[in-house]
């Protein structure tokens, strides 16, 4: 027997089926994930404009809440916020309060009292934006900037908005993510992307120490041999190798890492002369990828880059958008 | 239907009672002096008692937990040895072992004694407390086992500590034999469970939880089954969560072993699929696990490897189960809600209403060497419920300080009536 359970989706879309809070691409339908790249493509012409910015968020206070430390995702997530106007508050969590003991909860409760509008959450444990959407006030839109090894769903996003602007389509496609899956957050929410998009073949590519058990529940193919698994490839994704995965007798040695999994030419040639190469950053060269691929014709790395920007002003603009939508009915309904 | 004044005889009438052999059967129980004095047929016209009507319900022997927090002495936040006792007595409890993993750690006779002495006074059930088999439940040095024993400690167990090492674990089996003491032990290897708090499979992977993968239960399930056959001990392992695990203990019965096991209840109604909304309530250890693993289970109490139901209650206050999963407490408050859910495989049909009381009654009762059962002479500890009446588990019915209960926002079947320890009543409003 399992208990009534509020699935993932129902936490983060409102009656309606708009989002209210954007934690995983489990459960969104193709239309939705449809609908936030063809947004992030209308964003990226604001990119390209002498004044950057749109008044959608004008008035609302952002608050990215960094409980594990990343540049790049939140200058971007920050930068988004910004050309949306919206008021940006730094907080990076993991040197204040909570070294300081105060619990997730504590945390919370004082940052609503600054009357917030939204939260970006990066956080190290699966789960938690799904337990901050769960306990703030109704109206404060969550958007998760990765938890865990769980899900990273702007980033398997702007990867899907990437694909999209090199390929035209996603039918057809044969997709490799070859690396580190066991810890990666990035993996789970692009294969999980993948399959809702309707490619034709997800293919995971890793040792036996760096995939999940039952990997294949996750909606691919898996494959241990990397010459075997570049066959027909469309578009390559490879996954960045953290140093400390030599001292858990996970991997024996950067090297041999790189001779098995390391996309280098002679192995990228294995693949349609047309396939893409791409890598969520950053980049650890000689590690995973060879310098002359990640810097070569063929890399779309730079590219992710700033459609990052785009795809969050996407999700930003859209939680939002769904939180006021309910505030109305809300009212409408004569509730507070 | 409390019965206020305790007077010599009572006389529980229109019930189905739960005979020895498992057989369910309408007829009266007697009780008197604070035993049972004659049942059925026997009981029928024994003049002057006082008559509790028992009309739609169950009576069956008092139900006895081989596991239960009771978060005394050390963690008043979470629970103390009064709420908990009484709601176990909510429950149909009529005795429950008291886990070690207080703090400190019941390791000492002083410990045995403390616990023993505030049940004494403030329980109204029986409280059997259990000892730790190492010293402060690290696994590195051994307890005054016999020390324990004396003072009243009725198994002795590690919990979740584990041992450093197999060498520990052997020499804790060979001296625990030289006294005859059970060992219950949760197996677990603690390198393959790591950090892991979830069962290692789909959910995990999907929700990238970190997980525990079957074989830490299983290889600790045949490294105590071979040490236990070496060294002659006897074994009752505890809250098993594998089906493999029920296979591995019924070959080591088939070739003598003697090993006895448990399952705590809500490995039997759930499996991993609870976590999939990261719902803190079910981080469990060991973990909820496969369906395959349910069945595996349920097959086990059927047949009879799994000889006891325990409840594993573990009441947190609102803090431990409030944060992301990882970071929360283990455990469910379930002493009150067990019973309720065995109904629930009753009406699924996954086990009958004769084997889920056997196995929450003389089961547990036969690992401490002890009887429950409706029989003259039998000290009078019973249970009278209504299986079919209908309670909701919420703050305004539960007495345990804990609230993290496995089934909420459902009505459950099966209330009790009438909890009685010795005779007395011990719920409702029992107390000493």
């Amino acid at each position: 027997m399992t208990t009534p359970q509020p699935s993932p989706d129902s936490v983060q879309l409102t009656a309606d089926g708009q989002l209210r809070h954007f934690l995983t691409l489990d459960g969104l339908s193709r239309e939705l994930l449809t609908d936030i790249l063809d947004t992030a493509d209308s964003f990226i012409e604001v990119g390209e404009r002498a004044i950057k910015k749109v008044p959608l968020l004008r008035g609302r206070t952002v608050v990215n809440l960094f409980f594990e430390s990343s540049t790049r995702t939140r200058s971007t997530f920050e930068l988004a916020a910004k050309r949306l106007s919206a008021d940006v508050l730094n907080l990076d969590i993991s040197t204040s309060a909570t070294s300081k003991g105060e619990s997730l909860s504590d945390t919370l409760l004082n940052l609503e009292a600054m009357a917030s509008d939204m939260f970006v959450v990066r956080h190290a444990q699966s789960g938690a934006p799904h337990f901050i959407a769960a306990s703030v006030t109704p109206g404060v839109a969550i958007i998760n900037a990765g938890d865990g090894r769980h899900a990273h769903p702007t980033q398997a996003m702007l990867d899907m908005l990437t694909i999209r602007q090199h390929k035209g389509r996603f039918e057809g496609l044969k997709v490799a993510i070859v690396g580190d899956i066991l810890h990666s957050r990035v993996a789970r929410s692009q294969i999980c992307a993948l399959n809702t998009l309707g490619v034709e073949e997800v293919r995971v590519i890793a040792p036996g120490t760096l995939l999940p058990s039952d990997a294949e529940h996750l909606g691919c193919t898996v494959e241990y041999d990397m010459e075997k698994g570049m066959r027909d490839l469309d578009v390559v994704i490879m996954l960045r190798l953290q140093k400390e995965r030599m001292q858990g007798a996970l991997l024996p040695s950067e090297q041999e890492f790189y001779r098995l999994y390391g996309l280098d030419r002679s192995k990228l040639a294995l693949a349609k002369p047309d396939c893409i190469v791409m890598h969520p950053g950053p980049i650890n060269r000689g590690v995973e990828i060879e310098s002359a691929v990640a810097d070569g014709p063929r890399s779309v790395i730079l590219n992710q880059v700033t459609n990052g920007i785009a795809v969050r002003m996407a999700v930003m603009s859209m939680a939002m958008g769904g939180q006021v939508t309910e505030r109305v009915s809300r009212l409408g309904e004569g509730q507070p | 239907m409390s019965v206020s004044s305790q007077p010599s005889r009572v006389k529980i009438v229109g019930g189905t009672l739960l005979l020895p052999d498992g057989q369910l059967q309408a007829g009266p129980l007697l009780i008197a002096d604070g035993h049972i004095s004659a049942v059925g047929a026997a009981a029928e016209g024994a003049g002057d008692a006082t008559v509790i009507n028992a009309e739609g319900c169950i009576v069956s022997p008092g139900l006895v937990d081989l596991w239960c927090n009771l978060r005394e002495p050390g963690d008043g936040q979470k629970g103390n040895i009064t709420s908990e006792t009484r709601a176990a007595a909510h429950g149909g409890f009529t005795t429950v072992c008291a886990s070690p993993e207080t703090s400190p750690v019941n390791d000492s006779g002083a410990v045995t004694h403390l616990i023993r002495d505030v049940s004494g006074s403030r329980s109204p059930i029986r409280v059997l407390p259990i000892g730790a088999t190492t010293k402060g439940l690290e696994g590195e040095l051994l307890s005054d086992m016999a020390g324990l024993v004396r003072a009243g400690c009725v198994a002795l167990a590690n919990g979740r500590g584990g041992f450093r090492d197999a060498r520990v674990l052997h020499r804790a089996m060979a001296y625990a034999r030289t006294f005859g003491i059970t060992l219950m032990l949760h197996p677990e290897n603690q390198a393959l469970a790591a950090d892991g708090y979830a069962h290692d499979g789909r959910i995990t992977t999907r929700l990238g939880l970190l997980g525990i993968p079957e074989v830490a239960e299983t290889t600790a399930v045949m490294e105590m089954l071979l040490l236990a056959e070496e060294t002659g001990v006897r074994l009752h392992l505890a809250q098993i969560s594998c089906g493999r695990s029920v296979q591995m203990i019924a070959e080591a019965r088939q070739r003598g072993v003697n090993v006895t096991a448990d399952v705590a209840m809500h490995q039997l109604l759930l499996t991993e699929e609870a976590l999939s909304g990261f719902d803190s309530r079910f981080h469990v250890r060991p973990p909820l696990r496969s369906e395959a693993d349910r069945q595996g289970l349920l097959e086990g109490v059927r047949t009879g490897v799994i000889g006891a139901i325990v409840s594993a209650h573990q009441p947190h206050d609102t803090a431990a189960k409030q944060a992301p999963l990882a970071a929360t407490e283990p455990g469910l408050s379930s002493v009150e809600s067990v019973l309720s859910m065995g109904l629930m495989l009753v009406e699924r049909q996954e086990l009958s209403l004769s084997v889920l009381l056997q196995r929450l009654t003389a089961g547990p009762a036969a690992v401490l060497g002890r009887k429950a059962a409706l029989e003259a002479g039998a000290i009078a500890d019973i249970c009278v419920f209504a299986p079919q009446e209908r309670w909701l588990a919420d703050s305004a019915s539960l007495v345990s300080a804990g609230h993290h209960v496995p089934v909420v926002n459902h009505a459950l079947h099966g209330v009790v009536r009438l909890t009685m320890v010795g005779g007395r009543t011990a719920w409702p409003s029992g107390y000493p």
